[in-house]
């Protein structure tokens, strides 16, 4: 019977190896990049990010590619698991040789990844983990963050909860790190604007569980002024829902965390909530010149207006381009000493990636929900520099654990 | 008090909608005794025809309940499709390896469902004539919550009806106590079978139907209900629906409670109070000792010793694995030491449910106990690596012998049940306790020490470590201490009356189990660098269960095979589009041409050769 064992072994190998073929580098093969994100654990929110460096990859190798080079993007989807992110890190790097790797939409997966990179020295840029953790208590030096980050975007929402005559808050946020970070980085700028504040109640619904008729009648119970809200999807949808129907949300302002991004707000379509004040992205409604030609060229592609993911994606393509066109070489120090400071000219206006913590600068937009066209939108709303949102590279640097 | 009233309606129509899905899965188990895990996918696809029907509709409140009820009844055809196609054919394999073939039908309706209704999130209308609220002691309640209020109770008495007051009830209650006899008095077992799982099945559909008023129908719905399903079943009594209905209410208004004095008390408080439950009343609330047992199984060959040609294939096995590192292209072994690791993870649960007849559905929980140990020992304590390697096992030793101390007391499904709880509760209070595990951000830097860091030397140090741990495993098996776990198996009231403490070397058995698992949850930690929640969370118990069963329960080579088979599939499998359809399709072929797992088809193959050979040489 084990003489299959063998077999199967020797089997395996052959199949792993099978696409496996050696030569060396020629200027015409193509830049090969490493690419993973949880294409199905999360489809609703990963689809438009592929989409967004789909496009921008298609754009750069119609345009010749990096100095004569075609970029050749190996994505694969890491299933939502962080040991399998490692694993298929390990064949991406090791196997196919990448140049660097991006990607990563959960925080734990990008924290996964960025402790990877740390490790094998490789350089790796998380396109969409939020968590703070990534750049600052964990940042190394191999790891650089794109998205702007929990901390900065709960500080755009302080600065607009600090201008309401609220004092007594309330908050809900899903039950795990993202929204526990969230809640206390809300927490920490709110009261240095406003020292005044209080918060009266918490609830930490379990995330995607959400029993939204208690919870809302928890946070009833203690007649706050004013709501932090960080659900999102299912449960956001479901706390609006019981929320309107018993009066929640009636003289109360909600402040909410990431709520105007498309993602979040057209699944609730003609229930979605009226006047919350809350970051994302109004899409279609951004006129800039930078902005409507992204804007043509994705409607063309896809059909459909690009979401929040898309303008993610996107951009870690533009970085990509960016820093592959000024990189003296494809090795690991120069990538990332060009990283350091980087500039990148996006659909959403020119950001950089800070020196000392290694976040980027890209901002959101702020403002409140309400009906654009018939379907949830942004109104009111403004583009917020992520820059100034950071806390000063000094501050920041000495955040990071010592190298 | 109005709003304590409120709180506990509220706490109602949860219930209502819990009581429903987990109605249907006691149905399906109190008959055919399938744990069907893909009753959850049921109740997501009630939840997506539902929407498609009501807006196609689009026609008021005739419109919604008559989508509502079509939605069920689609969901009972495709129930009946799955059972006609699928599970009638694997009745007779051992207890609880039609858990994996449901598995497979879950990935299957998942990306089946993706690929129909798309990736975003469904809201849809509110239920024509009960969107708003009334009030009752000046608190606003939903008037669709008191709808949900009434349907429970009403569906609770239908179905009550249906089986007390039917000839076809009365045939399926009959089942549920003793199926040989009903099968001896001539009914015809494979219809009843059929149409008790349609009606489970119509009952999860009618509950995602019901659920859409409420919530967006998304693709996450299968596996955010299943373990509360589960819960409720378990608590009640399998095959009991009255314990269903009182479980479902216990537990919904626990929980509305509950997060007013401890909002993160709902991530755990469903398997708290199933873990209480059991330890006070073994088989549940309403359930009896015969519940706990599927089919009597085929009793497995006598185990053989191995021969010396056996002993020397194996050595040349590991020797020629061991060469595997001059063949690396940078991969193979990272691959190799993923195999080897859930190898010994496997063999471990195997030795648990194989040998010592003890099912566990919450084996991960040792597996990431000794790698948060392992882990923690290398942050916290700044241990080096092999002292925290030796520390790891020892603590999942610890934690299977306190949970083990309840778990042994129990068994059958009741006995894996507990083992769930166990797992969630130390999941929960990982994913809780941010300060020493770091919640889902996890443990990082938890790299092997120098010597061991190149590729090839950790991956001697595993192939060390998992062959040793295999041996072991092997040796303890056909030990005195073996036989005795077996025969408390096949035989417990035997085994007890010839004076053996089975009890005590359950429980042993148990905590070997544990340790072995923690060693591989060891392994793990160091090679992946971090450790996180879902190192111990259910998806890692499922994993190791459809390693063992895929293998073959009879055969203790079986989850070298289920494990090599499993890696290597879902590495390979995880870079095609709809990839989860086609692993459930491969699991169900498995499943299908060989009910017996690997090992078992293997061997049944090389019976059919042998015996060729011989008519062969006879004639």
């Amino acid at each position: 019977m084990l003489t299959r064992r063998e077999l199967q072994m020797a089997l395996a190998a052959a199949i792993i190896a099978a696409p496996f073929a050696g030569g060396a580098a020629h200027a015409q093969d193509p830049i090969k990049i490493g690419e993973m994100n949880s294409y199905t654990r999360m489809a609703a929110f990963t689809e438009p990010y592929r989409k967004g460096w789909e496009l921008a990859l298609e754009e750069i190798n119609a345009n010749g590619g990096i100095n004569g080079r075609p970029l050749e993007i190996i994505s694969r989807d890491d299933t939502g698991d962080p040991a399998a992110a490692i694993r298929i890190a390990e064949e991406l790097v090791n196997r196919d040789e990448v140049v660097m790797l991006f990607g990563g939409f959960l925080s734990n997966i990008g924290l996964a990844l960025a402790d990877f990179a740390n490790q094998n020295q490789i350089f790796y840029l998380a396109s969409e983990p939020l968590t703070d953790a990534i750049v600052w208590s964990n940042g190394n030096k191999y790891t650089y963050r794109l998205r702007p980050s929990n901390w900065m975007q709960t500080g755009m929402l302080a600065a607009e909860a600090a201008k309401l005559d609220a004092t007594k808050w309330a908050t809900i946020a899903p039950n795990y790190a993202y929204g526990t970070d969230a809640v206390a980085a809300f927490k920490e700028q709110l009261k240095a604007l406003k020292p005044d504040v209080e918060f009266v109640e918490e609830q930490w619904p379990t995330l995607f569980k959400i029993d939204a008729g208690s919870t809302v009648r928890a946070l009833e119970q203690s007649k706050p002024d004013a709501i932090f809200n960080v659900t999102f999807g299912g449960d956001l949808a479901k706390f609006v829902r019981e929320g309107s129907i018993r009066g929640l949300f009636d003289d109360r302002p909600v402040v909410s965390l990431l709520s105007g991004e498309p993602e979040y707000l057209d699944p609730l379509g003609d229930e979605a909530p009226e006047g919350w004040i809350v970051t994302g992205y109004p899409g279609l409604a951004v006129n800039t010149p930078e902005h409507d030609a992204f804007e043509t060229a994705y409607v063309d592609k896809w059909g459909e207006a690009p979401k929040t993911g898309s303008v993610v994606g996107y951009n870690s393509m533009m970085t990509i381009k960016t820093l592959l066109e000024q990189t003296p070489s494809l090795e690991t120090d120069d990538l990332l000493a060009t990283m350091s400071g980087l500039e990148v000219d996006s659909p959403t206006g020119p950001f950089f990636y800070r020196p000392a913590d290694h976040q980027a600068t890209m901002g959101a937009y702020v403002g409140k929900t309400g009906m654009v066209d018939g379907k949830p939108g942004m109104v009111d709303w403004v583009y917020a520099d992520g820059a100034d949102f950071l806390p000063s590279e000094e501050d920041a640097a000495k955040m990071r654990p010592a190298e | 008090m109005g709003f304590y009233f409120a709180q506990f309606l509220t706490g109602l129509a949860n219930a209502s909608s819990l009581f429903l899905i987990a109605s249907g899965l006691s149905i399906i188990f109190g008959v055919t005794r399938i744990v069907n895990f893909a009753h959850g996918s049921l109740y997501m696809l009630g939840a997506y025809f539902a929407y498609t029907l009501i807006t196609t509709l689009d026609a008021g409140g005739f419109g919604f309940w008559t989508g509502v009820i079509l939605a069920a009844l689609i969901v009972a055809v495709i129930g009946a499709v799955i059972e006609i196609l699928v599970l009638r054919r694997i009745y007779r394999a051992p207890e609880l390896f039609q858990l994996v073939a449901t598995f497979g039908v879950l990935l299957i309706i998942q990306d089946v469902t993706l690929a129909i209704w798309g990736a975003e999130d469904l809201l849809g209308p509110r239920a024509p004539g009960l969107s708003r609220a009334v009030r009752i002691f000046g608190e606003p309640i939903p008037e669709y919550d008191i709808a949900l209020i009434i349907i429970g109770p009403v569906v609770l008495g239908l179905i009550w009806l249906l089986f007390s007051r039917t000839r076809w009830g009365v045939l399926v209650r009959a089942a549920t106590q003793d199926r040989e006899m009903v099968g001896a008095l001539g009914v015809n077992q494979r219809w009843l079978f059929t149409s008790a799982f349609m009606v489970g099945a119509f009952l999860a559909g009618l509950g995602g139907a019901l659920q859409v008023p409420r919530e967006s129908v998304s693709l996450l719905m299968d596996l955010s209900i299943i373990g509360e399903a589960f819960v409720v079943v378990v608590i009640g009594g399998m095959g009991s629906v009255t314990g269903a209905f009182v479980a479902a209410v216990i537990i919904s208004v626990l929980n509305a409670f509950g997060v007013l004095v401890f909002p993160q008390i709902s991530l755990v408080l469903p398997f708290l109070v199933m873990a209480v439950v059991l330890i006070v009343r073994p088989y549940g609330l309403f359930g009896t000792a015969a519940s706990a047992h599927g089919p009597p199984t085929v009793p497995e060959a006598p185990m053989k010793p191995m021969s010396i040609a056996g002993i020397a294939v194996v050595a040349a096995a590991v020797a020629l694995v061991a060469l595997l590192p001059r063949l690396d292209d940078g991969f193979i072994l990272v691959l190799m030491i993923d195999v080897l690791i859930a190898m010994l993870f496997a063999a471990s649960l195997h030795f648990l449910m194989g040998v010592g007849g003890m099912v566990s559905f919450g084996h991960a929980a040792y597996f990431g106990l000794g790698a948060y140990a392992a882990a923690l020992a290398v942050k916290a304590l700044g241990l080096p690596m092999l002292a925290a390697m030796a520390f790891g096992p020892l603590v999942a030793a610890l934690g299977a012998m306190i949970f083990g101390w309840f778990c042994v007391r129990l068994s059958g499904v009741y006995l894996a049940m507990l083992t769930l709880a166990a797992a969630q509760i130390l999941w929960g209070v990982t994913f809780q306790w941010q300060s020493v595990t770091g919640g889902d951000d996890g443990i990082l830097g938890v790299w092997p020490a120098r010597w061991a860091s190149s590729k090839p030397a950790f991956f001697y140090l595993a192939l060390v470590l998992s062959v040793a741990g295999l041996v072991l495993i092997r040796h303890l098996a056909h030990s005195p201490f073996g036989y005795v776990l077996r025969g408390g198996r096949d035989s417990p009231i035997r085994t007890e009356a010839i004076g053996i403490d089975l009890r005590a070397h359950q429980w042993l058995g148990f905590i070997l189990a544990g340790a072995f698992a923690g060693l591989a949850g060891v392994l793990f930690a160091f090679s992946k660098g971090s450790v996180f929640p879902d190192a111990l969370s259910i998806g890692q118990s499922i994993d190791g269960l459809i390693m063992v069963l895929l293998g073959g329960v009879q055969a203790l080579i079986g989850p070298i095979f289920g494990a090599s088979a499993f890696v290597l599939l879902e590495d390979y499998i995880s870079r095609l589009d709809y990839w989860r359809a086609i692993l459930g399709g491969v699991i169900l072929v498995i499943v299908l041409a060989a009910p017996n797992g690997i090992a078992g088809g293997l061997s049944g193959l090389w019976q059919l050769v042998r015996g060729g050979r011989k008519t062969g040489e006879r004639a």
